[in-house]
């Protein structure tokens, strides 16, 4: 199966991209999504644990993601 | 009632979130500005440049805003966000509260920023007079404390 990673600021500088097509065995989980990205080159950057939201919904690590999500990797935001 | 929300890439008109939140019944009108300061962590600031996940930025703004008028029973709601450039002075957040009374209206204008500093997925790359820049973690929390908070 197929998820979109969606990755921002310090995150998108860190694996020089903003954007990745992840191929993923089933039954995986927001967690592995996160471990694959951490695997990438500059991806030891990322924290163990990110927030991330999954359909632009804020996520636990142990939610499981299905084929053609978008997991977004959140760093600390900074709005205002 | 009225709730509004926007992430804009245009200047913010502070005047004219104010004629849209008032009106005759109600006492108190409370104004947030949030803008580019020209000095921070003891480095000098030459702008800011702010970037959003920014479809959902719309949504998290318009919910924080909905959870605002529901709790503290505003009259009138406007919040806007600006991103892209931003030079020092220039407002890059405007809430703008009506409430038949003002310390209603001054917690819920309280709220909104707290909730937008919390939870708006938006970064912000601050650019120093010395040339260098760098992505503002505005809140100091440490990451992996901030994600446990979702978990």
């Amino acid at each position: 199966m197929t998820v979109t990673a969606l990755l921002f600021a310090s995150y998108a500088d860190a694996l020089g991209s903003d954007r990745l097509e992840l191929t993923l065995a089933g039954d995986t989980t927001v967690r592995d999504v996160v471990d694959r990205l951490r695997a990438m080159p500059g991806g030891s950057s990322l924290p163990a644990a990110p927030l991330v939201a999954v359909n632009q919904t804020y996520a636990s690590s142990d939610q499981r993601v299905v084929s053609g999500d978008e997991v977004a990797i959140i760093p600390p935001v900074a709005g205002g | 009632m009225s709730v509004r929300t926007a992430i804009v890439r245009r200047a913010i008109e502070v005047a004219a979130l104010l004629a849209e939140v008032g009106d005759m019944a109600n006492g108190a009108t409370v104004i947030f500005l949030g803008h580019v300061r020209e000095m921070n962590d003891g480095r000098a600031v030459s702008g800011i440049e702010y970037s959003a996940y920014g479809e959902m930025a719309e949504r998290e703004l318009a919910a924080i805003a909905s959870e605002c008028a529901a709790h503290f029973g505003v009259a009138h709601l406007v919040a806007e966000h600006r991103l892209g450039a931003l030079e020092l002075g220039d407002v890059s957040i405007a809430i703008a509260v009506a409430h038949p009374h003002r310390a209603e209206a001054y917690e819920a204008s309280r709220f909104v920023i707290e909730e937008v500093k919390r939870r708006l997925p938006i970064w912000k790359r601050e650019g120093y007079v010395d040339g260098t820049s760098d992505w503002v973690d505005a809140a100091g929390i440490a990451h992996e404390q901030r994600a446990e908070e979702w978990q």
